[in-house]
């Protein structure tokens, strides 16, 4: 098994459950070809560089995902044929990607978890104050 | 006499105070990041170039790997191939 990491740019016409369907097929295609997804990360509305067949924007997505080498050929030739997509590009995951990959997603990890801390906190006062206006 | 050149035990010392040094080994990068546009654009010119390692003082090594991540970067459309005014 090898890591690979897919980054795909779809045309900004399509809509967000248009969107959410192209995902939901390579997701799809990467088990049907005998692999898992490590991690998906949606970018979003980006704006392009360059204009890429006229557009000047894109969703874009990142997949990583774990499969044979033999899994890559055919999901590449499925991006090929798709006319909702504009760009993608694959790369094999060194080692040292693969560290780089899973710091980055700690940090974020790390800084979403005090967030959750703190809405709990601001919880606790409001019911602290409710129940003594229950008992009065 | 006039046309006596002036001679020097030692070469002189200029621009040579500047010590080089690759950033990414000083920092310990082991891999360089073609999805982070904006720390690539450090190591291009304001036409969207590569800057070469004589400017960078960047390591034949990391050279190569941030020549490939910039290349992936336009490739993906988060960086372009030919800008009027970067940076």
């Amino acid at each position: 098994m090898n890591r690979y990491e897919t980054v795909f740019i779809m045309t900004p016409v399509l809509s967000a459950d248009q969107v959410t369907e192209t995902v939901e097929k390579y997701r799809a295609l990467i088990i049907a070809n005998g692999g898992k997804t490590v991690h998906e990360d949606a970018w979003g509305l980006r704006k392009l560089a360059y204009p890429i067949q006229k557009k000047s924007t894109g969703f874009y997505h990142l997949i990583e995902w774990e499969a044979e080498g033999s899994a890559v050929l055919p999901f590449e030739t499925e991006f090929r044929r798709d006319e909702r997509i504009l760009r993608f590009l694959t790369t094999a995951m060194e080692k040292h990607h693969i560290a780089y990959a899973e710091s980055r997603r700690d940090k974020s990890n790390r800084k979403a978890e005090p967030k959750q801390e703190a809405e709990v906190v601001v919880e606790m006062p409001a019911k602290e104050a409710s129940t003594p206006e229950e008992k009065a | 006499m006039a046309d006596k050149k002036v001679r020097y035990l030692k070469s002189i010392e200029i621009d040579t105070k500047a010590e080089r040094y690759c950033r990414f080994r000083k920092k310990g990068f082991k891999y360089i990041d073609y999805k982070d546009p904006d720390f690539l654009l450090m190591l291009c010119n304001p036409q969207g170039k590569i800057l070469p390692r004589r400017l960078t003082g960047t390591s034949l090594k990391y050279q190569r790997k941030a020549s490939q991540a910039i290349k992936k970067a336009r490739h993906l459309a988060l960086m372009p191939y030919v800008a009027d005014n970067l940076n």
